[in-house]
């Protein structure tokens, strides 16, 4: 176990605090300028021609038209670029189609012009000759014997495969099934563990699209100097793996592309991929020689963004009368879309539910992720978490049924706790499930009120109160993906004891820059407002893998506090040797260095700066650090320790079924979320209220629908986000474990808050109505189906490839 | 042929002329002609209140006005409210109950709430979620906005 003690807190200390965001003044007063408004002197408008077709072969393409608009500078197709390279996770996508096209948001060309007006006038003028193909609108059509292929290989002449030499992108040598990657995961004995249990259950489930609606529509300024230089106004959430990846693509050396964030108008894991628009904003800056500016609409936000991944899930899992659990098996079926992003790889973390968020003897996962016509799955918060957590918390409520065990006693016997290895080898060092359950349970009254709703299930008028509880298990202490999982932070005084901290965490609205200064304030004993933070610029800021993963109070925090700890240092080092005692008498507090015993002040911190800088040997404090967190790559079997932390949460949903209606109203979410030690707590509330409510908008009213490729509901109107008047009340407490490794002993928390929420709502309908809903989302319609017995369950032969 | 209309309007206490083409919405006018960008474009149909202005007292989505409409208005845009001291406690209120993530729908929010605290000085939590219905936040979860326009609420009174 690593946990760490408590600390008697200072009673200046900032830790646990609530701490106003530090940008949030000029947000408030609309003075943040966001990609959006940014005007670069010269720069040209951009827009994007996109398919009006789903599946079909480009016969043609006639720019002529349009290049011969007044205040036109570029148009390009992919002809225009034939050195364009594939992007994406698969290499199977290329920015500009000049072939074929695979969805509606397929992009065919792009203009450049004086203005946005003149732009989009001049794609009216682009004809496109297409051919159509035959649509592969369902992953279950995707794998059936015989399928059209999404990305057929090119064919020579004599009408054969082409054949091409190995390790070539899928987009050129095309992929010989409509299988995007699988999965395969297993630990302990399933066969066996079955033949043990007493009770199986086995059922599944649908999960549908749902989308960022990032308030802050996507956008980028690309430009190039005179020496050929990129520099790129970008929202990414991972400037530095992107600065080498557009290098790659553009076949130049990554010192020489450098990326600048402005303020991002929200990211919840848009923006972890390079997406076309990026691509293509850069060929028409490059063609025109003019910076180039590409802003979405919101249509085209919908139409053209990445969703949260439909999944299709069988799910069987046992246990014994006593209530150990035996074992889980699944099979999933992802729509991966026509091209692959983050979304083709949430498996990793659904796997890592199925096999440890509860202690589980045997565990057998299959996913296949499968190329469709449909709009292309990212990552969005929670990653894959939301679809398996659905899934597994409402079998825990239904095997404790089947047992006639209660539900909370059931996950109770099986919840992990502090010391255990997984069968995936998960090591949980601090873990407060236990708490975060009884808790939950506790303040929400879960018990009485479960038995209660029960009670009156049939008792007379339409409305019905039910009560649902769902735990999960995420990282909390970044995620070792890529080559490295951390983040460099320099830090310098200046003479008058502010402080820049320059950290390569991005900032999207999550509050990084006030916990990182928090975070320094307290090793160095100044205020808030005495760091100014500089995080959003390639050409200064350290390294950092991205902003994702629940990661950057975990890995930029202890990044910081290196950074502050070696300061601090150094500065009482020069304080000893002026005051002629020893280094560890001192401490800094409230601006000054003190005796650390009595608190007698003996140098203002400010003074002893300009001491040091303007002395014989002249020097500035100004210190770097780098901090890699302790945790290990998976294996090839997918087993290991991916986080140095791990985040648990039990959140209890209470809703109001209208039984006449189908109208679900959630009217209290009781959430208790291990967050190993509170920081900021104003930040940390905002965090979970507002995951708390992006997962009711997964349960109850956001559906993204897709029908035989066509988008139909790409706006605000018909795509329901959860509004002000629907929020339910809202009673979030927390669990301090004092993880060890975790700065302060806090863990990471930004995808948790969203990830139970329909799984508890679905409990919550059941014990309301004795209705058992396996698809989401919970709209009237749905609603009311099922509690007519209208709503067919979700079927799945699962399938299992050869 | 562009068809241009002479306006006369009182942007944030002043008064502006300007030459504009009949077919320009609002908020395109106020963000690239007049180049005051706190108003913010969300989603151009008036769904999300990000673009939220005060036309002679009232809020409107401004991407839902053509530019021409602002002849003889009063208009008052998030700039106008950020420099005008009564406003400041609102402000404050927002910063103070962390109400602010992203930002990018606080503009909007901020001007539907100065609206709430003239209308309703002493609304309740309810009424204010009914004020607030039209503005969308994806960070928040609205309920620090709650707080925040209720805190400005009580303050005044």
């Amino acid at each position: 176990m690593n946990v760490a003690e408590k600390p008697v807190i200072a009673p200046d200390s900032l830790i646990g605090q609530r701490i106003q965001k530090k940008d949030a003044p000029e947000k408030a007063a609309g003075k943040t300028r966001y990609i959006q408004d940014m005007v670069v002197p010269g720069m040209l408008h951009a827009k994007i021609l996109r398919s009006s077709r789903v599946h079909a072969r480009i016969k043609s393409i006639d720019t002529s038209a349009a290049k011969a608009l007044p205040g036109v500078h570029v148009v390009l197709t992919a002809a225009d670029v034939p050195d364009q390279q594939p992007i994406g996770v698969a290499r199977d996508h290329l920015p500009l189609k000049g072939e074929r096209v695979r969805s509606q948001r397929d992009e065919i060309a792009a203009v450049a012009a004086d203005s946005e007006e003149i732009a989009e006038a001049a794609l009216k003028l682009i004809r496109v000759e297409y051919e159509d193909l035959p649509v592969i609108a369902t992953p279950e059509d995707a794998i059936k014997p015989g399928a059209p292929l999404i990305h057929p290989a090119p064919l020579d002449a004599d009408g054969r495969p082409q054949a091409l030499p190995p390790k070539t992108p899928i987009a050129f040598a095309g992929k010989a099934d409509n299988i995007a990657m699988r999965f395969d995961y297993t630990h302990g004995d399933i066969a066996q563990a079955e033949a043990e249990s007493d009770v199986v259950v086995e059922d599944t489930f649908q999960l549908h699209y749902v989308t960022h609606c990032c308030m802050g529509v996507s956008g980028v300024i690309a430009e190039f100097d005179a020496s050929g230089n990129l520099l790129m106004y970008s929202n990414t959430q991972v400037p530095f793996l992107h600065k080498r990846e557009f290098a790659e693509y553009l076949n130049i050396d990554p010192s020489r592309v450098r990326i600048i964030q402005p303020p991002i108008g929200g990211g919840f894991g848009s923006k972890l991929d390079i997406y076309p628009f990026e691509v293509i904003c850069i060929f028409l800056a490059r063609a025109a020689k003019r910076p180039v500016k590409m802003v979405f609409t919101r249509e085209e936000e919908f139409l053209a963004s990445p969703t949260r991944q439909p999944v299709l899930l069988t799910l069987r899992s046992g246990c014994k009368k006593d209530g150990t659990l035996t074992f889980r098996q699944v099979h999933t079926l992802h729509d991966n879309g026509a091209y692959t992003s983050w979304g083709a790889t949430t498996p990793f973390v659904m796997m890592q539910t199925f096999s440890s968020l509860y202690r589980v003897p045997a565990c057998d996962y299959h996913t296949t992720v499968v190329y469709t016509n449909n709009p292309y799955a990212g990552s969005f918060r929670g990653y894959g978490n939301l679809q398996a957590t659905f899934a597994i918390e409402q079998h825990m409520d239904m095997l404790a049924e089947k047992i006639g065990m209660d539900p909370l006693d059931f996950r109770l016997m099986n919840a992990q706790d502090a010391g255990e290895v997984t069968g995936q080898g998960m090591t949980f060092k601090s873990c407060g499930f236990k708490e975060c359950l009884t808790t939950a349970a506790e303040r929400s009254e879960y018990r009485k009120k479960h038995a209660d709703n029960l009670a009156n299930r049939d008792a007379p008028g339409p409305v019905k109160r039910g009560i649902g509880i769902a735990s999960m298990l995420h990282v909390g202490g970044g995620a070792k993906i890529y080559p490295s999982d951390g983040c460099g932070t320099i830090l310098k005084l200046d003479d008058f004891a502010n402080v820049t901290l320059i950290t390569g965490a991005s900032e999207i609205g999550q509050g990084s820059e006030t916990v990182l200064s928090q975070l320094v304030c307290e090793e160095l004993g100044l205020p808030i407002s005495a760091v100014t933070v500089v995080n959003n610029d390639t050409a200064i800021t350290p390294w950092d893998v991205g902003v994702h993963a629940s990661r950057t109070t975990f890995i930029a925090g202890n990044s910081a506090i290196g950074a502050a700890r070696k300061a601090k240092a150094k500065i009482l080092a020069a304080a000893a040797k002026k005051h002629g005692c020893d280094e560890v008498e001192l401490d800094l507090r409230g601006g000054f260095v003190i005796r650390a015993d009595s608190g007698e002040p003996l140098v203002e911190l400010a003074r002893l700066m300009r001491n040091l800088h303007f002395s014989d040997k002249a020097e500035l404090v100004m210190t770097t650090f780098y901090y890699e967190p302790p945790s290990v790559h998976q294996d090839k079997a997918f087993k290991g320790d991916v986080s140095a932390a791990y985040a648990w949460a039990a959140q209890v949903v209470e809703v109001e079924v209208d039984t006449d209606t189908g109208i679900v109203k959630m009217t209290k979410v009781t959430g208790t979320h291990d967050v190993g030690r509170v920081l900021n707590r104003l930040g940390l509330e905002g965090q979970i209220e507002g995951g708390v409510v992006m997962g009711q908008g997964y349960a109850l009213t956001e559906n993204l629908i897709v029908e035989n490729g066509i988008t139909r509901n790409p706006n605000f109107r018909d795509y329901k986000l959860v509004t002000a008047p629907e929020i339910p009340e809202m009673d979030i407490t927390f669990v301090e474990s004092m993880d060890g490794e975790g700065p302060q002993g806090a863990k990471g928390v930004g995808e948790a808050p969203a990830i139970c929420i329909a799984a508890a709502a679905a409990n919550a309908i059941y014990n309301a109505t004795g209705v058992r809903i396996f698809a989401l989302p919970f709209t009237p319609e749905a609603v009311y189906r099922a509690l007519r017995g209208a709503a067919p369950k979700p079927h799945w032969q699962a399938w299992k490839p050869e | 042929m562009l068809l241009t209309h002479d306006i006369e309007f009182t942007l944030n206490g002043v008064t502006k002329k300007l030459t504009i083409d009949v077919t320009m919405n609002a908020l395109d006018m106020l963000r690239d002609v007049v180049g005051l960008t706190g108003t913010k474009y969300g989603c151009g149909e008036g769904e999300c209140g990000a673009c939220t202005i005060r036309v002679d007292g009232e809020t409107r989505n401004s991407c839902l006005m053509f530019a021409v409409d602002f002849d003889g208005r009063d208009i008052v845009t998030i700039e106008g409210l950020a420099a005008d001291p009564k406003a400041d406690a609102l402000r404050e209120s927002f910063v103070e109950h962390g109400a602010v993530q992203c930002g990018f729908c606080t503009p909007g929010m901020v001007m539907q709430a100065s609206h709430i605290l003239d209308t309703h000085p002493d609304a309740d939590a309810e009424t204010i979620k009914r004020g607030l219905e039209g503005n969308l936040c994806r960070c928040t979860g609205y309920k620090k906005i709650v707080d925040a326009v209720e805190s400005a609420c009580c303050g005044g009174r």
